[in-house]
């Protein structure tokens, strides 16, 4: 069981890289395209806590960070993702988040993973962009991933809750 | 509240991570951000990035195949299917007497000077290994590549120009069997040779890392007395070997020009010729006579 959660966890991630990598660029604003790996993250976080997501995060941060056109330093989004998995599975309650609590949780996340990215960034002195350029893209990554979450959270979150164990308890 | 929580032990475990787990995830991420830093070009984290670029790549060039279809349904509703084709070949016609505007400063001061006619003999040797785009790095990532749908398969390797009907894209950074990463000429790292056509002045163009319609480049003049006037036109430089960038490819015009006091040189915003926003057909500058699964356009139009 555990053996093909963590599969479908894999297939999950590289399914939502390849569209945002291939497909969404159709759509993006000035090349910002909606972080499906990171809700994703925050899907697994939701329903199966911090431990979960964190392993998945680092997962989903390493195959941003390697798989082509990435360029920039690795481990990167894999740290931003370690923090996004972690952060969003400790806000969860016992209860069946509410759709509110959901959106709230996605904006928080992207601002938070889009920000450490960032900021690694800038201490690696990799993009030698200015505050508020990377203030802007941040803005506009967390609009799309909020756009995003009614068509992705609720499937995502679902098959997790499927994977689950001990459904039974929860 | 001690005893409810003991109760509930095993679900509350899962919501509670192990400090030594998460710890091990953070030290793993800064190891491969540290291998990857110290690396530079030759980092240990290459080969990852190439097994990475393996699996990837291929589903990338399927999807973007997919995807296609759908894509182009806007351009259907606009015209019916000869006039899509009327409409393209003029297009094509329009990039390419445009080009030829653009670089014709440069093409007068080259055949002047005695010595740009080797070059000049040089720069048409070379043939042209036609790809898609079928990757586009997220702004969030705040680096500039794309993944086309050629590879080591196809010819290419590292260092090769990329450019398409309007002017340059970019450099090859990394090959798989059948996908390439390209640097994008406005990616904050990436540097160019530049060269104004109208005054022959060289000097370098810098990225700005903003994608879309407001994507700039900086130019920096070697020599701090040439002042670039604007609407004149920047081609490459190109290096004596013909890598990473092949001489003469026009990149953009210049728009604004601005002396900087504290670095006592002259800087020009150039707006490329290029829509990054909009990538799809490209080509890769490949040299004369390389063997190519797919069919390579030489240097007099041929079919190869």
């Amino acid at each position: 069981m555990s053996a093909v959660r963590a599969l479908v966890a894999v297939v999950a991630v590289s399914l939502a890289l390849v569209l945002q990598v291939s497909v969404f660029p159709h759509f993006a604003w000035d090349g910002i395209v909606p972080n499906l790996c990171l809700l994703v993250v925050v899907g697994a976080a939701l329903t199966r806590g911090p431990q979960f997501a964190a392993v998945l995060g680092f997962v989903a941060g390493v195959a941003l960070d390697l798989a082509p056109p990435a360029d920039h330093i690795a481990g990167r989004w894999a740290l931003a993702l370690v923090v996004v998995g972690y952060v969003a599975g400790r806000v969860r309650q016992d209860v069946r988040p509410t759709a509110t609590a959901v959106v709230a949780t996605v904006a928080a996340s992207s601002f938070v993973g889009t920000s450490v990215f960032a900021i690694s960034g800038i201490l690696l002195r990799d993009p030698s962009l200015s505050i508020g350029e990377l203030l802007q893209v941040i803005g506009v990554a967390l609009l799309w991933d909020i756009l995003l979450t009614p068509f992705v959270l609720p499937s995502v979150m679902a098959m997790f809750r499927r994977l689950q164990p001990d459904r039974a308890l929860a | 509240m001690a005893r409810e929580r003991r109760w509930r032990g095993s679900l509350d475990d899962r919501f509670r991570p192990s400090p030594a787990l998460l710890v091990a995830l953070v030290l793993a991420c800064l190891t491969l951000i540290t291998l990857d830093y110290r690396g530079g070009s030759d980092s240990p984290l290459e080969p990852a990035r190439r097994a990475a670029g393996e699996v990837f790549g291929p589903v990338e060039v399927a999807t973007a195949a997919a995807v296609r279809p759908f894509t182009a349904v806007p351009h259907w509703f606009r015209s019916k299917d000869s006039m899509q084709d009327d409409l393209m070949a003029l297009q094509a016609e329009n990039s390419r007497l445009k080009g030829q505007v653009n670089s014709q400063d440069y093409d007068r001061n080259r055949l002047e000077e005695y010595d740009g006619l080797t070059a000049a003999a040089q720069s048409l040797g070379y043939s042209l290994v036609p790809a898609r785009v079928v990757g586009l790095g997220s702004s969030q990532s705040f680096s500039s590549t794309v993944t086309i749908d050629a590879g080591s398969d196809a010819g290419l390797r590292p260092d090769l120009t990329v450019v398409n009907n309007d002017g340059l894209v970019g450099r090859v950074l990394r090959v798989t069997r059948t996908t390439a990463t390209v640097l994008l000429i406005v990616d904050s790292d990436s540097v160019v040779g530049g060269r104004v056509g109208r005054s022959m002045e060289v000097g370098f163009l810098h990225g700005r890392g903003v994608l879309g319609s407001d994507g700039r480049l900086d130019l920096e003049l070697v020599d701090d007395t040439a002042v670039p006037a604007k609407h004149d036109t920047v081609v490459t430089w190109g290096s004596q070997a013909g890598g990473p960038y092949v001489s003469g490819v026009p990149v953009g015009e210049v728009t604004s020009v601005y002396s900087s006091l504290r670095e006592t040189s002259q800087r020009a915003v150039i707006r490329p010729f290029v829509d990054f926003g909009a990538l799809d057909l490209v080509g890769v500058v490949v040299p004369s006579g390389t063997t190519s699964e797919r069919a390579v356009i030489e240097a007099d139009g041929s079919l190869g």
